[in-house]
């Protein structure tokens, strides 16, 4: 229902550790009406100029707390609020390249009353921010 | 309407979501937008408009209550999630479920609200378990009835024989207007078409639906003439849609104590292009119904993709609406009617 608004523009930046390119990180949003507890985030699905993640390799931050991606069905005590940014890192040496790149963003949600899988999936242009974080 | 009645006009803030969520409306300003149109009966959903939920901190209740009393409000209802899937791989217990109720119940009452929406897969052992909790607090639990459930579902079934059986007065029904379809939303076949959806095939389902036709045979349908995902969606969407004559909520009108005015689109003639509001509410008079008309706009998710969602300007034209189906006296201007009046100052002719 907000897929739209899962990638947030000018978001996309290199993140640098002690002067080195260790990833990427960009804010997403839930596409949903209400905040969610990390344990029914299934998947944040990302996938840039073509090429997705693995899931190894994405952590999310949130209230100040970074969860490895495949930690989070075993988060209980923190929860994404709606409309809240957390912020998605993807882990790759070197980073991205100056310029722009098409990334996309899965999300999938388990909530409990829909007989369906929740979630949504938005695909923006972005271009790379600045310097390094 | 010259019928008497005690129906009253509320808003769930369930309808400002898009500009809640995209920060251009705050809290407040639901509040302060609710009791401008006379909407004086706010109803609000915990887990979208606390944060911090469940535990948001006696500031939160405080700032609240300064809210309802500053604008002359009062929290009718309250809606609760349970969130039976929270641990990978197993259901929550009825235990653990109910537990997930008293809490919401508990906070509810720290709102100072009258009634909580029970979500639809709330099972009936747990509204049960609940009852009593909800008389102590002076609370009603109500089941939701959303589309595509009705009165005779055998889920509504099973509630409604623990309601019949405990004679409880904190058990009852919450109905979704979004029961009453009357005829296919044009924000949902539009948008199906912008998608990429072919107009045979809308067009097959709009008009299957607004027949009374076999929607549950679309999807073959669908499937057997090459739909495209979009086609095959909207063929899912025919079933999760409803119809009924308003007159089924008559028999269930002791158990109806809060009503959600669901709503895709208010159309320029003020009348909702889908839902008929005007058959709804004299059965809702006939029935004795003293509660609220609580506002839920749900258009935004349909529109956002081509339009500028404005959700303030559709709830206050659903209030207009409202206004003249119950007999009020206009209170309010409707964005489009302030538009109108300055481009015509003086024009006696504003809506």
């Amino acid at each position: 229902m907000f897929d739209k608004y899962i990638i947030v523009e000018d978001t996309l930046r290199n993140v640098a550790v002690g002067g080195e390119v260790t990833g990427f990180q960009l804010g997403v949003r839930l596409p949903y009406y209400r905040g969610l507890g990390l344990s029914m985030v299934e998947d944040i699905e990302v996938t840039l100029d073509g090429v997705t993640a693995p899931a190894e390799s994405v952590s999310l931050t949130l209230h100040g707390n970074r969860y490895r991606l495949t930690d989070l069905p075993g988060i209980f005590d923190d929860r994404w609020e709606m409309g809240e940014v957390a912020t998605v890192f993807v882990s790759k040496a070197g980073g991205l390249s100056n310029g722009e790149h098409t990334v996309a963003v899965r999300e999938r949600l388990r909530i409990s009353y829909m007989p369906v899988p929740g979630g949504g999936a938005d695909q923006k242009t972005l271009s790379l921010q600045g310097t390094p974080l | 309407m010259s019928t008497a009645h005690q129906i009253k006009r509320g808003v769930s803030f369930y309808s400002y979501q898009e500009e809640c969520f995209l920060k251009k409306m705050s809290l407040e300003d639901c509040v302060r937008e609710a009791a401008a149109i006379g909407a004086f009966g706010v109803e609000v959903i915990p887990e979208q408009s606390m944060t911090g939920y469940p535990n948001p901190g006696d500031g939160f209740y405080r700032q609240w209550d300064e809210w309802m009393e500053k604008y002359g409000t009062t929290t009718i209802a309250t809606d609760l999630f349970i969130d039976t899937k929270r641990y990978p791989g197993r259901v929550m217990t009825l235990d653990e479920m109910t537990e997930s109720v008293r809490r919401d119940l508990d906070i509810a009452k720290r709102l100072g609200a009258r009634h909580v929406r029970a979500i639809i897969n709330t099972p009936p052992e747990v509204m049960e378990a609940c009852a009593s909790y909800a008389e102590q607090l002076e609370l009603t639990l109500l089941l939701e009835v959303h589309a595509p459930f009705h009165y005779e579902h055998p889920w509504i079934l099973r509630h409604l024989d623990v309601m019949h059986r405990l004679q409880s007065p904190a058990l009852g029904f919450m109905p979704d207007m979004g029961t009453f379809v009357e005829r296919f939303p044009r924000v949902m076949s539009e948008r199906a078409l912008r998608d990429g959806a072919r107009s045979r095939f809308v067009d097959l389902a709009v008009e299957t639906y607004n027949n009374r036709g076999d929607v549950h045979g679309l999807m073959d349908t669908f499937n057997y003439m090459g739909g495209n995902p979009v086609e095959l969606g909207i063929a899912r969407l025919s079933t999760f849609l409803t119809w009924n004559d308003p007159r089924v909520m008559l028999e269930h009108m002791p158990f109806i104590h809060h009503i959600q005015a669901k709503f895709y689109e208010m159309t320029d003639d003020g009348v909702e292009y889908s839902i008929p509001y005007d058959k709804i509410i004299p059965v809702l008079v006939e029935g004795g119904y003293d509660g609220y008309l609580s506002s839920e706009y749900e258009g935004n998710r349909h529109i956002q993709d081509v339009s500028e969602v404005d959700s303030v300007d559709q709830v206050r034209r659903q209030h207009r609406m409202f206004e003249r189906l119950l007999g009020e006296e206009p209170m309010f201007h409707t964005a489009a009617a302030v538009g109108a009046g300055a481009i015509a100052e003086g024009d006696s002719n504003v809506r």
